[in-house]
This record gives structure tokens, C-alpha cells and sequence, in this order.
């Protein structure tokens, strides 16, 4: 079975004081090729550590995480990794970052100068090649790091809140440019993000977690990022559809948040999930 | 609307008138960047000084003993470029100091780099060296000329190898600083687009360590140019220390502030010639 299958994994961290912290338990979840996967959960659910643990940068304390029927044992190109920010390398320029990858495994350069100037129209940066990173804006270097994660050309696309730091209107520019670059490429992407309407705008599934220890209490399939290939982005997020599952996943993550500040408001449908 | 006078642009670079962004501000005491360059107070204070050398030698206020005249100062400043110092031309003396820095640094960055990058990438390293260099670091260089001159002797070699000890640590600190000042996330996306250990060496972590690499250049070369002026004081025949040594003993207060002036203008052209060298090569200096 191809894909990624994530195999009964729990993360235990032990404190300097003794006690144990469950970033993880007992989690499982099977992701088809080609699937956008968006997760979401409040702050301390896991969702970080499951991602770096997809990328091979942590191992579980139980159970595996398989990739095309092979044990992930650590980072490898074959899932690429696009980060919140700061991970562009500020001593290249533009067209070196984006042809890292390829340069590190000896590609030739010829090559890989093609599919760079390719990946520049895709994401909107044609002509900013000899540009150094540093002077590009917030959202035009996340633009950089897709570009240089698919030169690469991976199977599975991580993202790690890749827009959580950017301003609003970049942000929804950048979630359209996700989109398109999904549709395009084919690829396998698994996006954490911290709002509620990009995680639904971006997952034909919607992973919930919640923390203490970290769980998926959620799995939902979503039809809004197909809706977005062909419809205005700004309709499909004003549509009673879109508005009515973002106030039930919105209660949910609140009423989270209310239990781990010792709000002392039940909580509905986690103790069975 | 009030009146406002703007001030000439003469009075704004004299740094006796507000800029018309300081003009808007209300609140100037503890923004440092209210406070002006002040430069007519520099160039005054300049003329005041000269002035004063000027008066002193004209009226002979001052023992030359103590302090040359200015005229004295030129005339040996002329006869010190043509007929230079006790057999030596001016320029080998300088020449020779600059080049025993030189080869200190450069020495102590050869090996302290490499060990610095050593004791920020594996534990053995880090453990067998980090008593040795959190015990050196404290050590003024200076007080390591007895033994050097017991080990060396006098000559060249115990100089550079003053030098070198007096780099080695500083380089050795600025490379392990610059290896734990990268970003994990820098090292994972490099490991994420199929990077080895050897190129992640290569192609991260040594870039990313440059600009401290060369705050560490740019403070051994300080260090070392006050070392070896000291270390000349001590013992040396040639080089701009020994000779404000020797010129004391002649009792030549002349050439011993002129030395002194040669010894501030070269640490400044020095510190400028690195700081250039860090914008050409490091223009990403601070923008991770």
C-alpha cells in the first residue's frame, strides 16, 4: 500500500522533574497519495511533534511511520519540508536556494536551471532569480521555499504553518498559490496551521487534535479545496456551508482551549474519540 | 498652523539643528537616535587642541622632554621617512609589525576554526577541548611572553607564536558561537532536500557561521595588534613597538609619540579594512 501510513505512534517526553509528557498517544492515520491533509488543534496537541515525526526529524517512542511501505527512520528528500520561515538560506540567492536540492544530489546543472525558472513563473517570482532572499517581503520568501521543496520534487509536501507568519492578505494570496500548486503537481500535502479557515479552506481532510495527551478526536472530509479549483476563493469561504462547519470546528478548538486553562467547561465528544 | 523655520542644511550637518525628523519628535531625551552627530563640537575640540600644541610650542610652554614641539614633531616625522629609524627604513618597521599580526591571525584562524567547528558538531571534541580553551580564554596574551621567550627565544617565531595563541582562542570561541547560532530548521530543510552530513557542513553550517567567523577575525586582529606592539616592548629590534622602546631610551619624545599616532592610525585602518571586507563577502551579515 502506497501513501503514508502512520502506525499506533506515541511521543513521550520525560521532564526533568521525572513526570512524563504524552505529546502523542496511540495515533494512527493512513494518508492516500495526492491527498491534501490540513491539521489543526490547540497549542500542546501534538500537532508539531507528529509533523516532525513524519519528517523523520524525531522518533516515536511506539509504533512507526511507513512512506510507500518503508519505515521512516529520518529525513530524506523524498518529503520535503516547507517551514514557518527563517529556513531559507539568507547567503543564496533566490535561483541557489530553489536549486539546492538538486545541486546537493548532483543533478545536472543544466537541468536544474530549467525547472528553477520553471518553478519561478509557477509561484509568481519570474525575474527575482539573482534577487538575495533577504531582500525579498515575508510572503514572497515563502514563495521561495515552495519552489525550492518542489525543485526537489518530493512525494509528500510537510508544511509547518508555512503562512503563519505572514499578514492577512498575503496569507489568502498564499493558500490560493497552495491550492494551485496541489492541483498542478499531484503531490501529497500535509499542512499544520493554526486557523480555523485555512485548515478547512486547505484539507479535503481535516485532521482535529486535541492535547493531554496529544489525539485526533476529528477526521473530516471536506469538499471546500476542490470548490476552490473552480469557484472565487472568497465565495467558497462565505458560503453557509464553509460559515457552518467553521463555528462547529472553531466550538470545538475553544472549548479545548477553555480545558486546558482550567475553564471548567465540559467538554463534549472527546472522551469518545 | 505654526511658524516654522527650517534650519539650513549647513546647521543640520553641524549637528547644531534638528532634522526634520527629529523636529516632529516631542520626546528626544533617552531617544538615542534624537541625539545628533554634535560635529561642530568634534571639529572644535579638534582646533582647540591643536591651538593649545600650537601656543605650547610657539611660547615653549612645555619641555619637549615631556611633550615635542610641533614643529620638532614635523621635522622628525621628515627625517624619520627619509632616513628611518636606527638603520631601519619607517615602513619595515611597520611593515614588519602588521605582518607578525597577520600571521598570528591568520595562523589562529587556521586552527581555530576547524576546532571551534569540532567542539559545536560532536561531543568528544567539545569535552577533550572546552578545559582548555575556557581556561585560556581568560589569560591576557601578555602574560604568556616569559614562557614563550623561555620555549622560543626571541626571534621571530616566538613572536607569531604569541600571536597565534593570542587568535586561537578567540577563533576557536567565533567558530563554535557560529556553529550553535544556526537554526535547526536551516540544518533540517538542508537534511529535507536530501543533504549529507558533509554537505550540510559545507553548504550550512559553515556560511551560516561566517559572520561570527569574522567578528572573531576582527577582534583577534585588535587584540593581536595591541599584543604585538607590547610584545615588542619587551623584546624586538624592529617593529613600531620597539621602536618607541628604543626612541624612549634615547630620551626622543618625539618619535615616541609619532610611534604611538602610527600604532592608533594602523589598528583604525585595521578595523576598516576588515569591516569592509565583512560587506563584500557577508552582505547577508544579520538578516537570517
Amino acid at each position: 500500500m502506497t501513501g503514508i501510513i502512520i502506525d499506533k505512534i506515541s511521543m513521550v517526553f520525560t521532564l526533568p522533574d521525572g513526570g512524563d509528557v504524552h505529546a502523542l498517544n496511540k495515533v494512527s492515520l493512513n494518508i492516500e497519495p495526492g491527498q491534501i491533509v490540513s491539521v489543526l488543534g490547540p497549542s500542546g496537541c501534538g500537532k508539531t511533534t507528529l509533523l516532525n515525526i513524519l519528517a523523520g526529524f524525531l522518533s516515536p517512542t511506539d509504533g512507526e511511520v511507513r512512506h510507500n511501505n518503508q519505515t521512516v527512520t529520518g529525513p530524506g528528500a523524498e518529503r520535503g519540508m516547507v517551514f514557518q520561515q527563517g529556513a531559507l538560506f539568507e547567503w543564496l540567492t533566490v535561483n541557489d536556494n530553489i536549486q539546492f536540492g538538486p545541486k546537493m544530489a548532483g543533478k545536472p546543472k543544466a537541468e536544474s536551471v530549467a525547472k528553477c525558472e520553471e518553478l519561478l513563473n509557477i509561484v509568481g517570482l519570474a525575474g527575482f532569480g539573482e534577487k538575495p532572499v533577504y531582500q525579498l517581503s515575508g510572503g514572497m520568501q515563502q514563495r521561495v521555499a515552495l519552489a525550492r521543496c518542489l525543485a526537489n520534487d518530493p512525494d509528500v509536501i510537510l508544511m509547518d504553518e508555512p503562512l503563519g507568519a505572514l499578514d492577512a492578505l498575503t496569507r489568502e494570496k498564499m493558500q490560493g498559490l497552495i491550492l494551485k500548486l496541489w492541483k498542478e503537481t499531484g503531490k501529497t500535502i500535509i499542512l499544520i496551521t493554526h486557523s480555523v479557515e485555512e485548515a478547512l479552506f486547505l484539507g479535503e481532510r481535516l485532521i482535529v487534535m486535541a492535547p493531554r495527551p496529544g489525539r485526533i478526536v476529528e477526521d473530516f472530509s471536506l469538499p471546500f479545496p476542490r470548490q476552490a479549483l473552480t469557484t472565487n476563493a472568497r465565495d467558497v469561504k462565505a458560503s453557509p456551508e464553509f460559515v457552518a462547519k467553521r463555528e462547529e470546528v472553531l466550538s470545538m478548538i475553544w472549548e479545548m482551549e477553555e480545558e486546558i486553562m482550567g475553564g471548567g467547561i465540559e467538554v463534549r465528544g472527546l472522551s469518545d474519540a | 498652523m505654526r511658524e516654522q523655520k527650517t534650519p539650513s542644511s549647513l546647521a543640520i550637518w553641524l549637528g547644531l539643528a534638528d532634522n526634520s525628523f527629529t523636529r516632529q519628535k516631542t520626546v528626544k531625551f533617552g531617544d538615542e537616535s534624537a541625539v545628533s552627530s554634535g560635529r561642530f563640537y568634534s571639529i572644535l575640540i579638534v582646533i582647540l587642541l591643536l591651538s593649545a600644541w600650537i601656543i605650547t610650542s610657539v611660547f615653549g610652554l612645555i619641555k619637549p622632554f615631556y611633550w615635542p614641539t610641533i614643529g620638532g614633531t614635523g621635522d622628525r616625522i621628515i627625517k624619520l621617512l627619509s632616513e628611518g629609524f636606527r638603520n631601519v627604513p619607517l615602513w619595515e618597521h611597520v611593515g614588519i609589525s602588521v605582518y607578525r599580526v597577520f600571521a598570528g591571525v591568520l595562523s589562529g584562524a587556521l586552527i581555530g576554526i576547524p576546532l571551534g567547528f569540532s567542539m559545536g558538531l560532536s561531543s568528544v571534541a567539545r569535552g577533550l577541548f572546552d578545559p582548555i580553551v575556557e581556561f585560556m580564554r581568560p589569560i591576557p596574551p601578555l602574560a604568556l611572553i616569559p614562557l614563550i621567550i623561555l620555549w622560543f627565544g626571541i626571534d621571530e617565531t616566538a613572536k607569531i607564536a604569541l600571536l597565534f595563541l593570542a587568535s586561537l582562542f578567540i577563533m576557536t570561541i567565533a567558530a563554535r558561537s557560529g556553529v550553535s547560532s544556526v537554526r535547526i530548521s536551516k540544518v533540517h530543510a538542508a537534511y529535507s532536500l536530501g543533504a549529507s552530513k558533509l554537505q550540510i557542513l559545507r553548504h550550512v553550517i559553515l556560511p551560516n557561521a561566517l559572520p561570527e567567523i569574522f567578528t572573531g577575525l576582527r577582534t583577534s586582529m585588535g587584540v593581536c595588534w595591541g599584543t604585538v606592539v607590547a610584545a615588542e616592548l619587551v623584546a624586538a629590534d624592529k617593529g613600531v613597538g620597539s621602536m618607541i622602546m628604543i626612541a624612549k631610551n634615547f630620551l626622543q619624545t618625539d618619535t615616541v609619540v609619532i610611534g604611538i599616532i602610527i600604532i592608533g592610525v594602523i589598528g583604525y585602518i585595521i578595523e576598516m579594512f576588515m569591516r569592509f571586507l565583512e560587506r563584500v563577502f557577508i552582505p547577508w551579515k544579520g538578516k537570517g
